[in-house]
């Protein structure tokens, strides 16, 4: 367990260095996920000391969105100024981009064959 | 009494507690009401900690200075996305050239409809370019913002929303397009919720989480490219 978390947050750093050395436009932590994940096909599987703190955290992701959320409130004055604009472009654009992204996957998945679908795995 | 407040609110402590006791209340307010994604356990706590915040007149360094303890498990959390992805890599592996094709996709598609919409309503230049990277994960989201000409902070806040607007209007649509596979819900929420649909789909199930998180991070990949070359096409 101790290992495993020592283990997410190496995978971490590594991938913010990784990063800043080669200016890559993408955060450190995603940067990590996929050293991670090259790590776990090396190894061939998910090491119990790794799954448990990975499954934790990963149980309670909601909440780690909480600090951030409470920021918007450093924006009051600005969202006040132009609300119903921000509100109903991110409303059309986001039930757009729903049914571009799921309409595109389903099409072009429909003829392979995954076995069960939605299996509660 | 004002002597008792200022001494516990000095401590970092005492955001931490706020934060989680919030959040364990407004979860278990959201199960009593039967799970409804209006009342998402984020955005209600989000709400009363603003609320809170307000009443006892705290700044938001102040807070921020307990609950980034709690914000920095973000890190470590999207790292441990490799494990629910490495437990359905197979299906990923299946599914690779269709993924990134839908990733492709929706990715224009999430940038370019804003920027219309906006420009349609007649936002200023200053919130459209705000608006635009606004599908990505919020950190990607500053960087985006800040290479276009937006407001960083802006940026990160129109995210969040946008990942709760995710929240609420995904579900209604699946069930009005036939989508029954968790994967395809999972990618879906991934890119167009970042990791408000993330964590939103690992509610359906681990396989639906592990389809978000790569959705998540492919798309800040691909957003990171397209949108500044769209907004420079469009001539913003």
């Amino acid at each position: 367990m101790l290992a495993g978390l020592l283990l997410l947050l190496v995978c971490q750093l590594l991938g913010e260095w990784i990063v800043l050395a080669a200016g890559l436009p993408v955060p450190g932590p995603v940067m990590g996920m996929v050293l991670l994940l090259a790590g776990l096909i090396a190894h061939g599987k998910v090491p119990a000391t790794i799954r448990t703190p990975a499954e934790g955290l990963l149980r309670h992701l909601a909440l780690l969105f909480v600090p951030a959320g409470v920021g918007l409130m450093v924006h009051a004055e600005l969202i006040a100024a132009e609300w119903l604009v921000i509100l109903t472009s991110l409303v059309v654009s986001t039930v757009v981009t729903v049914l571009v992204t799921a309409l595109v996957l389903k099409r072009l998945t429909r003829n392979l064959d995954l076995g069960a679908r939605g299996d509660k795995s | 009494m004002s002597s008792f407040w200022v001494y516990f609110a000095a401590k970092p402590l005492w955001w931490i507690i706020v934060t989680i006791a919030t959040f364990l209340f407004t979860s278990w307010l959201n199960r009593r009401v039967g799970g409804t994604p209006l009342l998402h356990p984020v955005l209600v706590a989000l709400s009363l900690i603003i609320v809170l915040l307000q009443l006892t007149g705290t700044d938001y360094n102040t807070y921020f200075e307990g609950a980034q303890f709690i914000h920095f498990l973000l890190g470590p959390a999207t790292v441990a996305l490799a494990v629910p992805l490495y437990d359905h890599f197979e299906r990923v592996k299946k599914m690779l050239l269709p993924l990134l094709i839908a990733c492709s996709c929706g990715a224009v598609t999430a940038a370019l409809s804003v920027i219309a919409v906006a420009w349609l309503l007649g936002a200023s230049e200053a919130t459209l370019l705000s608006l635009a990277p606004k599908s990505v994960t919020s950190p990607i989201a500053i960087g985006i913002a800040e290479k276009i000409g937006g407001y960083p902070s802006l940026a990160a806040g129109l995210v969040l929303i946008t990942g709760a607007i995710g929240c609420l209007v995904a579900p209604p649509l699946f069930r009005w397009l036939k989508i029954e596979d968790d994967a395809v819900k999972g990618f879906t929420l991934g890119l167009s919720a970042h990791g408000f649909g993330t964590a939103f789909a690992f509610e359906f199930s681990t396989l639906a989480g592990a389809f978000a998180g790569l959705a998540m991070g492919l798309t800040g990949l691909l957003t990171a490219f397209i949108v500044p070359v769209l907004v420079r096409l469009l001539g913003l």
